[in-house]
């Protein structure tokens, strides 16, 4: 498969910080690549480097063109779909509000048609729509992030820890979900996890970050085997 | 009885401006955090170019339109210029670029259009057996302008994309850009919009207090008091509230506390409101789950 995002040498960080020391890795079109590691590896930088939310250097090549140095606005509007780290959720606004937001830099009609599409997928969020988005529970929030992400038509989906402070339960409805969307939308999505196993089960391909660097790489059924992963990283 | 009835209206007239000042106040304060205060003067260097072009023999209605444009870029021509490249700046910063601009703003309408009281002419008749003894024509009339503006103020950010956008900006500029909305031209938008808001209650007001440089200084407090009492972080709250000072200040003024201390108790109202209750009347606290 041919790479959609293409990452070479990125070095990344805060201030005077510097986080990321020269990473590479690709996500390949139509499928579920996964950034495993340790709190602190750098995995939510890498996707806000992509994103040009923090400082960073090196090539970032998203479907033929060279992305890095944007602002997040354009890359996004190049369609990239952020899913962030705490849900990004406004708050004060109604869930139909969110979601016409995730469509709000697109100028084609079919918006009305795409939100009926992803109430399919997260049929709570119809029983919602005109309740303030701040009263939603976290794995709802969580529901509304992937929809409005997705509303952007986006190419690529990024997804920062999507299971982040959610019961088992509905972090399996929500993983299942991922996986219908990657198949039925042929979406393709850069999944960044502390949970290793639930992401392994969703990406075909899996890079592992620690402290900044990336320490290891293959398909996902591979990483899954590693005694190494597996010990630091499965708990098995 | 009469003389209670013409005093609430006259109330709601002034409110209605008050009303609209504290709209334009509350507007850069949601997307920014900062007050600005050269809201007012800002409103009466456009009340100044109304006057300029109805002199020139403009047609009213011609002038005020026009007075709205040319405002709206001015706004939009500070923000860029002068707001943006603050934007990471401290607070103590901004106030004082906000301070500094007042100054500016002040002293630039007195140098170009002269320190001399002038009279602003009013667009309705002089009077009107319509509307009885218990208000003037331009009260009534400047009450109408005003309930338009804000009835499309409110329809512009409850029913468009890019009302839904200039909100989504303000209260959460990071999701904002992740969804392609550039939030840097939006807060420009939201202080062309301030602005253009602000020149409408220039023109209305203009009639009533007469014109000089610093017109609306004692508005902008007045503004401010309805916006704390309202909330400021709230647009309809400070509508309300800038028209519940308008009716206060006026039947105290005639009633209990005297034309010369009017103000006063504008001020006393902040003071009583920042005590009692901090988030104004209709601030709320902003619900969320984690």
């Amino acid at each position: 498969m041919p790479a959609l995002l293409e990452v070479a040498a990125l070095c990344a960080g805060y201030g005077e910080t510097e986080v990321l020391h020269g990473i590479d890795f690709a996500v390949a079109a139509g499928g579920v690549t996964a950034l495993l590691g340790a709190n602190g590896a750098g995995k939510t930088t890498t996707l806000r480097a992509i994103c040009g939310m923090v400082r960073a250097r090196g090539d970032i090549v998203f479907d033929g063109e060279a992305i890095a140095g944007r602002a997040t606005e354009a890359v996004a509007r190049r369609g990239i779909g952020h899913v962030p780290d705490g849900r990004g959720t406004f708050l004060e606004l109604s869930v139909e509000e969110n979601l016409r937001l995730g469509a709000i830099s697109r100028r084609d009609r079919a918006v009305g048609g795409d939100i009926e599409r992803m109430f399919g997928y997260f049929p709570k969020l119809r029983e919602r729509t005109r309740q303030q988005a701040g009263t939603l529970s976290g794995g709802e929030q969580q529901m509304l992030a992937i929809a409005r992400a997705l509303l952007l038509r986006p190419k690529l989906l990024l997804l920062d820890e999507p299971s982040f402070g959610l019961a088992p339960l509905i972090v399996a409805e929500m993983f299942a979900i991922l996986a219908r969307i990657n198949k039925e939308e042929r979406m393709s999505m850069l999944i960044v996890e502390q949970n290793a196993n639930l992401a392994l089960a969703l990406a075909d391909h899996a890079y592992l970050l620690e402290t900044g660097r990336i320490m290891m790489s293959g398909g996902a059924a591979e990483m899954r085997e590693n005694a190494a992963i597996r010990r630091s990283y499965l708990g098995y | 009885m009469q003389a209670l009835l013409h005093q609430i209206f006259s109330g709601i007239a002034t409110g209605g401006i008050y009303a609209s000042v504290a709209l334009a106040l509350v507007m850069i304060y949601q997307a920014t955090h900062h007050v600005n205060f050269a809201q007012g003067e800002m409103a009466t260097f456009s009340t100044y170019i109304a006057l300029t072009l109805i002199e020139a023999g403009w047609n009213y209605w011609l002038a005020l339109v026009v007075t709205i444009l040319v405002s709206f870029v001015i706004g939009l021509v500070i923000e860029r210029l002068l707001m943006r490249p603050m934007a990471e700046a401290p607070v103590l910063s901004s106030v004082g670029v906000f301070i500094g601009l007042l100054l500016i703003f002040n002293s630039v309408t007195g140098w170009i259009f002269s320190y001399s009281v002038k009279a602003f002419p009013s667009p309705f008749p002089e009077t009107s057996r319509l509307l009885g003894g218990w208000a003037s024509p331009h009260e009534a009339g400047a009450t109408a302008v005003t309930l338009i503006v804000l009835a499309m103020v409110y329809g512009f950010f409850r029913f468009t994309r890019l009302g839904l956008a200039m909100r989504a900006a303000a209260f959460n500029p990071v999701s904002s850009r992740l969804v392609g909305i550039r939030v840097g031209w939006m807060l420009a938008l939201g202080w062309g919009l301030a602005a253009g808001i602000g020149a409408i209650a220039g023109m209305m007001v203009a009639p009533i207090v007469f014109l000089d440089p610093s017109m609306m200084s004692g508005i902008l407090l007045y503004a401010f008091a309805g916006a704390l009492l309202g909330g400021i972080d709230n647009p309809l709250g400070a509508v309300i509230g800038g028209f519940a000072v308008g009716v206060i200040e006026n039947i105290a003024g005639a009633y209990l506390v005297g034309a010369e201390l009017k103000l006063t108790l504008a001020l006393i109202i902040i003071l009583a409101v920042l005590i009692l209750k901090p988030a104004g009347l209709f601030g709320r606290a902003i619900v969320s789950r984690v």
